[in-house]
């Protein structure tokens, strides 16, 4: 009773207490990428020395609020951002990285910014090497100051200590196992004198349990030292253990923010997952065909594929004819690796058999001529020839394969292409979908994104494929262009009788199309769903919580 | 004003300068004394006998392999077929049919095997490609010294010890191609038909190959070798028979070129024409993963125009020789803006 | 057990190609019929003559540009600075130091300039250097030719072509042997013996200490970041197209100051085409000693200038005693010179392939697009 009356009577102090300890806070927060609303009223707070966890699914907002955050130079250049960001109860607005950098909050990306050919101390001293001036320097500028390698090793090591990790100064960063390569950025984070706030994007995606373990440990010895920390995973095991708030993002907006005690994974899973109520009505999530479990067209057995970032380590899926499969699963999980290992494009592993008869790995011909076809989510990249016209993008591969578009003279000698053909065929696809452009001499890289794709899939159609593998197919396009893609393939399905499996981060997307969705993780099939069942239980597979097994059932893994 | 812009952006100011320069040097030739029809004569054999290996680069550029420094390779394998031509005692139009199927054959064997090193040096091909071409010089100046040639034109000294630097064919095909269907206009103007003809066949060779399958997939590849993997084509392939087919045509063009200069020069003149000819393509408007037949002949005309014409219209007018040092600066300096150009993503 | 493998095969791999170098000479040496005193006296001389400009293509190499083929630009320096003191009568040691402050402020210009086009040509530095090299020479030559007499005014009109203008092809130097002479100490008789300029071994060894300091800078370090790995070195803050530049430039100076050092000794200067060959046998040089394209040190430089130098002096007359042709021993070493250039670079390729592969199963990539939420 006395507690609460010395409460009440030093309630401002208090307050003031709480807010002198708050570092960073959030209001309203909001961006906009060319009329893509990407991030809207994004608020919450953190305080000195905490945890604070970041939820969310792909293309819900987390890189590009950490953006913002960090001054990134796409930010400023697309337009800035709306809302405010406090730092310490001051008003801040970072343009670039250095500016964050000076005031105090370091980033450690998903890419590994290391040289490999340098040790571990002069990594984490990149650019802020410890110098001694010498005669020549005072004269001649302090970029000829000599660089005092021990007293450099020196500070690596005790900046390393404070992490409490065991990593040896003068070992090449090539040498190091990866699990550590992580310290090694951490340390150059907070060796700076004013750190403050250290965000960590997804650090723990390629460490296994243990090294996760070991990196937890220092990130609380780092909070407990004063340095808060915002944390991006989606081992939601980890975050609970972690993490003192946590805050999830879904589709831009902030849907929770508060702390970890007392939160279950599974809430956290449905958080990320879970649309409301009455939006769920709006999607068509009902299935457009009757599957023959019978009718088999595609199977692989213990798929493994090298895929840089997207590894498929063990994957066993059939698909049935005619039906349209969705495959699901976070950034980095492996299902982008299916398909490009599939169709040869990264090094694979296993079986594959289409329509029962077994197909060779890693020959991409062999798979194109028997039927299958790709598109490709790096449609830049992979999917166009930018430099060549439209009809040439799109009649392309049927030529090569399927001898479409070619005459032939000398008893097959000589092959010679058919201009004409190709052009008419070009005509015909940009009829049937509306590919806005000058005609089919325009060249590819002159077409909007969404127009882009859609020369893609018309690449594909050309093949008269029975099994279309399409990865990430509204990816970077506009709303408006997207449902015009999603129907293409629809009717292509309907109108043809082919088969298609879409891989997609977008989860509602895979569930307005799909007959059964897959969601892989840690490059396994880890359970397929209907496109209805609940959101939570596709919320718990993607972040690995629980498998479900060929009969249906739930199994949990942690 | 757009459209002039717009053209100024895709020829680039050094090609529209030179293109300037050499109209100029045309309209003030008959100032000073130089006879309009001789400086075209000239501009129009140099032309016949460059252009075949100007020609020569559009197969690797097309491909990706990038500027083909390394053009000496089918410049000896010409050489080759050439010398062993004369040493079988062939004369007249058998003598020439013999350099070329030699030398073609050759000139297969030498680009399948240059075309197995540049699948191993993807992204620096050009500068091994400068220096393979080299060293391979300097090896078949020991050979051209070792073989056992014993045809008396062709080698020199009294017991016969190696090939001469300069070998005249006088006596064997000299002309045989310029004069083929030649069209005499006047006493200083005479038109090499059988020179333009046999550049159009090749020509038609090189735009008939590239509309048909294989030819259609090697462009992809130059275009984007990731889009061609995906395509399920092998690139490695596919480079291979570009290396190859760029090699037979140097061949072909070296003998060509020595039909009409009357000599074939041996030991280190191939190097004089690795940079005159990647020069000329590009000046033709070509880049460094894409060029057309039209470059080729543009790319041809300006730079042999430059050649002839600096020579004989400014020495008549400001008393100097300048020619050389003009030839060095516009080749080179060529080659170098075409280098600093950004690649296509 | 790892470390000491790497080690080890690093070692073997460095090793073999001065290795295969000393076996080709030791069979020639004898061969060539030379003796031994003669030798040792050329060897001295090719070392005072060139390991300078040898020294001079380690940083760009340091800094990830692999041979710097542009080295040309700075012997054409040192040599315009030379044709003027020559002009202006200045000799010996004296005229030498005004010949290489009068040089410097044209191979900076001239190296900035390559630093730049240089930049603009990133992951094809080493064909790009070679082609401004030979346009640099047209544009010197030109200057040489027609402006030098006419427009810039010369006193020696010995110097000039007997039509009035332009430089004479090849042109006694009053600066001859200005460095040599400072100190010269001989060994052995006066008819059989070698001569060995101290003075010029000095000035060598203090760009040995220059270039061993200069590592240790701040602006060495960031040049072997650079280097590394250009795109990290970016993200961390390090002004990447400054740093190239600058590595550009000094090594354009120290060739320049290279090429006047190896005119001095020699006496004479072929004006037009006298620094034709610089860069091809200062690189081959390099590499004979165990250098690649993206590592190379000092051991490499001296000791690959003895061993090429060596089989370059024996080649020809090994060869005439072989085979009996006069001209095989030359051809055979130019083959050689060509050919070790040509092999480093294949490996160093072949290398940097295997290596990006590597990279690729090492690095993370978000194929989320951190940036590419558009």
């Amino acid at each position: 009773m006395g507690y609460k009356i010395i409460l009440f009577i030093f309630k401002d102090e208090v307050n003031l207490l709480s807010m002198k300890d708050e570092l960073l806070r959030l209001e309203n927060v909001g961006k906009d990428f060319n009329g893509n609303q990407v991030l809207k009223d994004v608020s919450f707070t953190l305080e000195e020395g905490k945890i604070l966890g970041l939820v969310g699914e792909n293309g819900a907002g987390k890189s590009t609020l950490m953006n913002i955050l960090f001054g990134m130079n796409v930010i400023a250049e697309t337009g800035g951002y709306e809302g405010n960001i406090y730092l310490n109860g001051e008003k801040v607005e970072f343009d670039n990285p250095v500016e964050a950098l000076n005031a105090g909050i370091g980033m450690v990306h998903q890419e590994f910014s290391l040289i490999p050919g340098f040790t571990v101390a002069e990594n984490v001293l990149l650019n802020m090497e410890i110098t001694k001036s010498s005669v020549i320097s005072k004269i001649l500028g302090k970029r000829l100051e000599t660089v005092d390698l021990p007293k450099i090793r020196k500070s690596a090591a005790s900046v390393i200590d404070t992490l409490g990790v065991q990593l040896g100064t003068d070992t090449l960063v090539s040498e190091v196992p990866v699990g550590y390569k992580q310290f090694i950025e951490i340390a150059r984070e907070i060796r700076r004198e004013k750190v403050k706030l250290i965000i960590l994007d997804e650090p723990t995606a390629v460490l296994t349990e243990s090294e996760a373990e070991i990196l937890l440990k220092s990130m609380r010895r780092l909070a407990d030292s004063g340095v808060s920390i915002i944390f991006i995973s989606h081992r939601l095991r980890e975050i609970t253990s972690i993490c003192d708030s946590i805050v999830v993002l879904r589709d831009g907006a902030v849907v929770v923010e508060r702390p970890t005690k007392d939160v279950s994974v599974h809430q956290i899973a449905k958080w990320m997952v879970g649309r409301d109520v009455d939006k769920e009505e709006n999607k068509a999530v009902k299935s457009f065909n009757t599957i023959n479990k019978e009718d088999v067209i595609f199977e692989t057995k213990n798929l493994w594929v090298d895929m840089p970032g997207e590894v498929v380590k063990d994957l066993s899926l059939k698909v049935y004819r005619g039906e349209i499969l969705g495959i699901g699963g976070l950034a980095g999980q492996g299902k982008l690796g299916i398909p490009n290992g599939i169709m040869g494009l990264f090094e694979a592993g296993g079986e594959i058999y289409f329509e029962n008869k077994p197909i060779p790995l890693n020959n991409t011909f062999e798979v194109l001529k028997n039927g299958l076809a790709f598109v490709s989510e790096d449609r830049r990249g992979v999917g166009l020839l930018l430099d060549e016209p439209i009809d040439w993008n799109i009649g392309f591969n049927a030529m090569q394969v399927h001898n479409r578009f070619i005459k032939s003279y000398l008893g097959g000698i000589i092959k010679w292409r058919d201009d004409k053909a190709m052009r008419k065929c070009a005509q015909d696809y940009i009829k049937a979908l509306e590919i806005k452009c000058t005609g089919e001499r325009q060249l590819a890289r002159n077409l909007s994104g969404g127009n882009q794709q859609k020369v893609c899939l018309a690449k594909a159609f050309a093949m008269n494929p029975k099994l279309l593998f399409v990865s990430e197919p509204t990816r970077g396009i506009d709303v408006g262009a997207k449902e015009l893609v999603l129907d293409a393939l629809r009717k292509y399905n309907k109108e043809n009788g082919t088969t298609i499996v879409i891989v997609s981060s977008e989860l509602e997307e895979l569930r307005s199309i799909s007959d059964r969705v897959v969601v892989v993780c840690e490059g396994k099939v880890f359970g397929i769903l209907p496109p209805d069942a609940d959101a939570t239980d596709f919320g718990l597979l993607m972040s690995g919580e629980c498998q479900i097994n060929e009969e249906g059932e739930k199994v949990w893994l942690r | 004003m757009v459209a002039i812009k717009e053209f100024v952006k895709k020829f680039g100011w050094p090609r529209i300068i030179i293109a300037l320069f050499l109209l100029s040097l045309f309209v003030i030739a008959p100032f000073f004394g130089v006879r309009v029809d001789t400086s075209f004569n000239d501009v129009i054999t140099r032309f016949g006998m460059n252009a075949i290996m100007v020609l020569s680069m559009v197969p690797m550029i097309q491909s990706g392999c990038g500027l083909n420094f390394g053009i000496p390779v089918g410049l000896i394998a010409g050489m080759i077929g050439a010398v062993v031509s004369l040493e079988l005692n062939l004369a007249g139009f058998a003598g020439i049919l013999m350099a070329f199927l030699i030398g073609i054959a050759i000139a297969a064997v030498f680009g399948f095997f240059y075309g197995l090193l540049l699948n191993r040096v993807k992204g620096d091909e050009m500068i091994i490609a400068t220096y393979v071409g080299f060293s391979f010089v300097f090896f078949m100046n020991m050979m051209w010294l070792v073989l056992p040639f014993r045809n008396p034109a062709s080698v020199q000294g009294f017991k016969g010890e190696g090939l001469r630097v300069t070998i005249s064919v006088e006596n064997y095909w000299f002309h045989q191609i310029s004069n083929f269907l030649k069209i005499d206009i006047s006493n200083y103007l005479t038109i090499p038909t059988g020179m333009i003809l046999i550049f159009a066949v090749m020509s038609l060779i090189v735009w008939g190959f590239f509309k048909t399958k294989t030819g259609t997939a090697i462009t992809a590849v130059g275009s984007n070798p990731d889009y061609a993997r995906a395509s399920g084509i092998s690139i490695d392939k596919m480079r291979i028979i570009s290396v190859m087919l760029s090699t037979m045509i140097a061949a072909v063009g070296m003998i060509v070129y020595e039909q009409s200069f009357g000599f074939i020069q041996m030991y280190n003149s191939p190097l004089a024409f690795s940079f005159p000819s990647v020069a000329a393509v590009l000046l033709g408007g070509a880049s460094v993963n894409k060029a057309s037949i039209g470059n080729v002949i543009i790319g041809t005309l300006l730079f042999q125009g430059i050649l002839t014409m600096t020579p004989s219209v400014i020495n008549s007018a400001i008393n100097i020789d300048i020619s050389e040092i003009i030839r060095i600066i516009v080749s080179n300096g060529m080659i170098v803006y075409a280098l600093t150009r950004k690649g296509r993503r | 057990m790892n470390y000491d493998k790497r080690k080890m095969g690093r070692l073997l791999t460095g090793s073999a190609v001065p290795v295969l170098f000393l076996v080709i000479s030791i069979i020639a040496i004898p061969l060539s019929q030379f003796s031994g005193i003669y030798l040792a006296d050329q060897i001295v001389t090719r070392l005072v003559r060139n390991s300078f400009l040898v020294l001079s293509l380690l940083l760009p190499i340091m800094a990830g540009m692999g041979i710097n083929f542009g080295m040309t630009l700075g012997a054409m320096a040192g040599q315009i600075g030379l044709i003027f003191i020559n002009d202006w009568g200045v000799g010996g040691a004296w005229g030498l130091m005004l010949a290489a402050l009068v040089s410097t402020p044209i191979a900076i210009v001239l190296g900035y300039f390559g630093g730049v086009v240089l930049n603009r040509a990133k992951g094809r530095e080493m064909i790009t250097s070679m082609m401004l090299g030979l346009f640099i020479s047209g544009i010197y030559q030109f200057f040489l030719l027609y402006v030098c007499g006419s427009l810039i005014n010369f006193k020696n009109p010995g110097m000039l072509l007997s039509r009035g203008y332009g430089v004479r092809n090849a042109l006694n130097l009053a600066t001859a042997k200005g460095f040599d002479n400072l100190w010269m100490i001989r060994i052995g008789s006066a008819s059989e013996g070698v001569n060995i300029p101290l003075g010029t071994f000095m000035i060598i060894g203090l760009l040995c200490l220059f270039t061993f300091w200069f590592r240790k800078t701040k602006l060495g370090h960031d040049m072997r970041a650079v280097g590394l790995e250009m795109n990290v070195s970016d993200s961390a803050g390090i002004n990447v197209e400054k740093t190239r530049i600058q590595s550009i430039v000094i090594s354009t100076v120290l060739a320049c100051y290279g090429q006047i050092i190896y005119l001095q000794n020699i006496g004479t200067l072929n004006t037009y085409n006298g620094a034709d060959q610089a860069a091809l046998f200062a690189a081959a040089s390099l590499l004979v000693g165990g250098a690649t394209v993206a590592r190379a040190t000092i051991p490499n430089a001296i000791i690959g200038t003895i061993l090429f130098h060596l089989m370059f002096i024996v080649m020809p007359m090994a060869g005439k005693y072989i085979t009996g042709q006069a001209m095989i021993g030359e051809y055979f070493r130019m083959f050689i010179s060509y050919g070790v250039v040509t092999t480093a670079l294949i490996l160093h390729s072949w290398k940097r392939q295997k290596d990006k592969d590597m990279d690729r199963r090492m690095l993370r990539l978000d194929t989320g697009g951190k940036n590419n939420v558009k």
